[in-house]
């Protein structure tokens, strides 16, 4: 609470010594006057799902414009946006889009921007059987949940009548750690079992009904490969990377779908069409309608107040997210995050040209 | 252990070259600034334990407001509806670290023994440095190790075995995962022994020769001279040793979260899931978003303050009792 106030005292000062910002800020962090083609440096942190594309893309823009030099702390979304919220970056990143309370915390309107989804896929170890078990997703609820706890339960069989599923405890395994993977995954599961929403939830992390915790990605894959009937959730281009066993999941249109690039684009186009609807881009894309969507998918955003206190670093900023929304994008697949679909790209464009420094758009001439 | 500087400038100044009063007096003021040089580098120790605690407690407020005493008593942990309790934390960390001790101890004492009164010089030298090899093993290493080697070969060994025949006994019951309690324990017993066989070493090496003389005159063979002469004249430094081994244990964290399962519950069951304080602080923290979650947190980071400062109170308590019967008399 203290913190809130105090994040709004320092933005209605901001606001009224404008003038002085605008004289000290430029020669703290630029070093000459405001319009002066100086070298940039911007700082953010936030989220460990997207940082590999992330350092990337920082990477690739300061090849292209050698005077812009952007940083990024992948501290996890939970530091990221504690970050925004004192002013101590100029943008955060969260896998988990903010909630209603999260955004009137910050004390100042941010904008989130959807960059790249992922998607998480089921992976197993079940002695014999290889990719391609089917689970439907109010079973993997249920498993979750611990009411199924084997593998030769009637239900899962009745997905699996060519497989011979043996007569075998399922350890269910989660992450351990906060992450942005587990608020995709619970999301999921909320959005398909009441009983999960009800009792548990969606969040980074949550109290899990049954199972044991794996620390990271390979905390989880490493308890899944060395327990026989051990079930557990990764990030898709974790089972990509190391040939984990994964399963196909049943989609909303009831068609059975392996998680894949083009799946999980699939999903984010789903969603685009509700974010038309809403106008809200913290919709969730799991569980998306369409014959070819993966269900278990979400995406990762950049937070960026919607009103710069600098007019050099804003420019900087805006024209990045341009960048990155459209020529970026191709860096995504090789490093297996699915691209945004056409329709949410225009949706960035919109956001991004909402984006402003003295209420004046930074971005125009596009 | 400050007198010698007094008597300096009595009895024994007579084997120092004469000095001016001027050269005396300067000396004197050196002295006095080197002495509150070091009374500062004393006092910034009790600042900064102090310092921490106070920080930790102002940062925890928000948490111990919210949830009271009832914190430490309660099991549940919902980071999404915003309920914490740290009982089954502090019951994981306590229960590894001690199942660490448990297994490390006899171990550590059976190698620091052999080193100091058993083993060939040569032997001794390459032992001890395979020993402090294992000490600077980096614990993510370990970690890593304890999913790919150890917890497998402990399930399909050991857990099932120990199952098929005390399974009766709740410490043996359940399914086996080969991630748990045990597996923590045994990763956590890997990591103290270096640190209590390698300061136990030099205890034992520290018992004067006179000591064992004086047993082997009386006819004494080799086993009733460590038990009777060696062992009770390094209590106090054994007993020290362990606690190290123990500090340690309890503030471990990369490689017991990636073997101990990481669920915050209490169970009989070696073979269950459990959690340390350490563990869930770094695995909760980064993604931690609410307040009051970071502030439970924070609280959690108290408790293992107060776990840490308690353990090594006892501790001094005991050597301090140890040491009040005369070393060297056994019972």
């Amino acid at each position: 609470m203290t913190l809130k106030s105090m994040t709004q005292t320092r933005h209605r000062r901001s606001v009224l010594c404008a003038v002085i910002l605008a004289l000290v800020l430029p020669i703290l962090s630029v070093g000459g006057p405001a319009r002066a083609a100086g070298p940039v440096t911007l700082n953010g942190a936030g989220a460990t799902f997207p940082y590999p594309l992330y350092s990337r893309w920082f990477a690739e823009y300061n090849r292209l414009h050698p005077d812009i030099r952007i940083n990024y702390q992948s501290i996890g979304s939970g530091g990221g946006i504690a970050q925004v919220q004192k002013g101590t970056v100029d943008f955060g990143a969260s896998d988990a889009p903010l909630s209603d309370d999260q955004l009137k915390a910050m004390g100042r309107p941010i904008v989130l921007i959807p960059t790249v989804a992922g998607s998480i896929a089921m992976t197993y170890n079940i002695p014999g059987i290889g990719t391609g078990l089917r689970l439907a997703p109010e079973n993997i609820a249920d498993i979750y949940m611990g009411q199924i706890t084997r593998w030769n339960d009637p239900r899962l069989r009745a997905d699996n009548t060519t497989t011979s599923l043996p007569d075998l405890a399922i350890t269910v395994v989660h992450r351990a750690e906060g992450s942005g993977t587990t608020f995709h995954f619970t999301s999921f599961l909320s959005l398909v079992s009441t009983a999960w929403a009800d009792k548990v939830g969606r969040g980074t992390a949550v109290e899990w009904p049954v199972g044991i915790g794996g620390k990271g990605n390979e905390g989880v894959a490493g308890a899944v490969k060395q327990t026989p009937g051990a079930l557990g959730y990764v990030e898709l281009a974790y089972v990509a990377q190391n040939h984990l066993t994964y399963a196909v999941v049943k989609n909303r249109d009831g068609r059975w779908v392996a998680p894949s690039l083009s799946a999980t684009t699939a999903a984010a186009a789903g969603g685009a069409a509700q974010i038309a609807k809403t106008n809200d881009v913290r919709v969730s894309i799991a569980y998306a309608a369409g014959p070819t969507t993966y269900p278990i998918a979400g995406f990762t955003y950049l937070l960026i107040p919607q009103e710069q206190t600098d007019d050099v670093k804003g420019k900087v900023i805006v024209e990045f997210l341009w960048w990155a929304v459209h020529d970026g994008q191709k860096d995504a697949a090789p490093l297996l995050y699915a691209p945004l679909p056409p329709v949410l790209v225009t949706i960035d464009e919109r956001l991004i040209k909402g984006i402003t420094y003295q209420g004046k758009a930074l971005l125009t001439e596009r | 252990m400050l007198r010698p500087s007094t008597a300096g400038k009595g009895g024994s100044t007579a084997l120092l070259p004469p000095t001016s009063g001027i050269a005396r007096s300067r000396r004197a003021l050196a002295d006095a600034a080197f002495r509150s040089l070091l009374t500062g580098f004393g006092l910034s120790v009790i600042v900064l334990v102090a310092g921490m605690a106070a920080q930790l407690t102002q940062a925890a407020m928000p948490a111990i407001r919210h949830f009271g005493a009832a914190f430490l008593w309660t099991s549940r942990w919902d980071p999404v509806h915003n309920i914490f309790g740290a009982l089954p934390f502090a019951y994981g960390t306590v229960a590894s670290s001690l199942l660490a001790l448990l297994l490390a101890v006899p171990v550590s004492l059976g190698v620091a023994i052999y080193l100091a009164e058993i083993a060939p010089a040569g032997v001794s030298t390459v032992l001890s440095f395979v020993i402090e090899l294992l000490a600077a093993i980096p614990s993510v290493i370990l970690g890593l190790w304890g999913i790919f080697v150890l917890a497998p070969w402990l399930r399909a060994s050991v857990e099932v075995r120990l199952g098929a025949v005390l399974g009766w006994f709740p410490l043996f019951s359940g399914p086996t995962y080969g991630i748990g309690l045990l597996a923590g324990g045994v990763i956590l017993a890997i990591m103290v022994v270096p640190i209590i066989s390698s300061v136990s070493r030099e205890v034992l090496k520290a018992v004067p020769v006179s000591q064992r003389e004086a047993m082997y005159a009386l006819g004494a063979t080799r086993w009733e001279v460590i038990r009777r002469a060696v062992l009770p004249y390094g209590r106090t430094g054994i007993i020290g040793a362990i606690i190290l081994g123990l500090g340690r244990a309890l503030g471990e964290t990369m490689a017991v979260t990636m073997v101990i399962g990481n669920r915050p519950q209490i169970s009989p069951s070696l073979f269950q899931p459990a959690y340390t304080i350490a563990a869930a602080l770094a695995n909760e923290f980064t993604e931690a978003t609410t307040d009051l979650y970071v502030s439970a947190l924070i609280e959690m980071a108290v408790v293992l303050f107060i776990i840490t400062l308690l353990t090594n109170a006892i501790a001094r308590w005991l050597i301090w009792r140890v040491a009040r019967t005369a070393p060297g008399v056994s019972r």
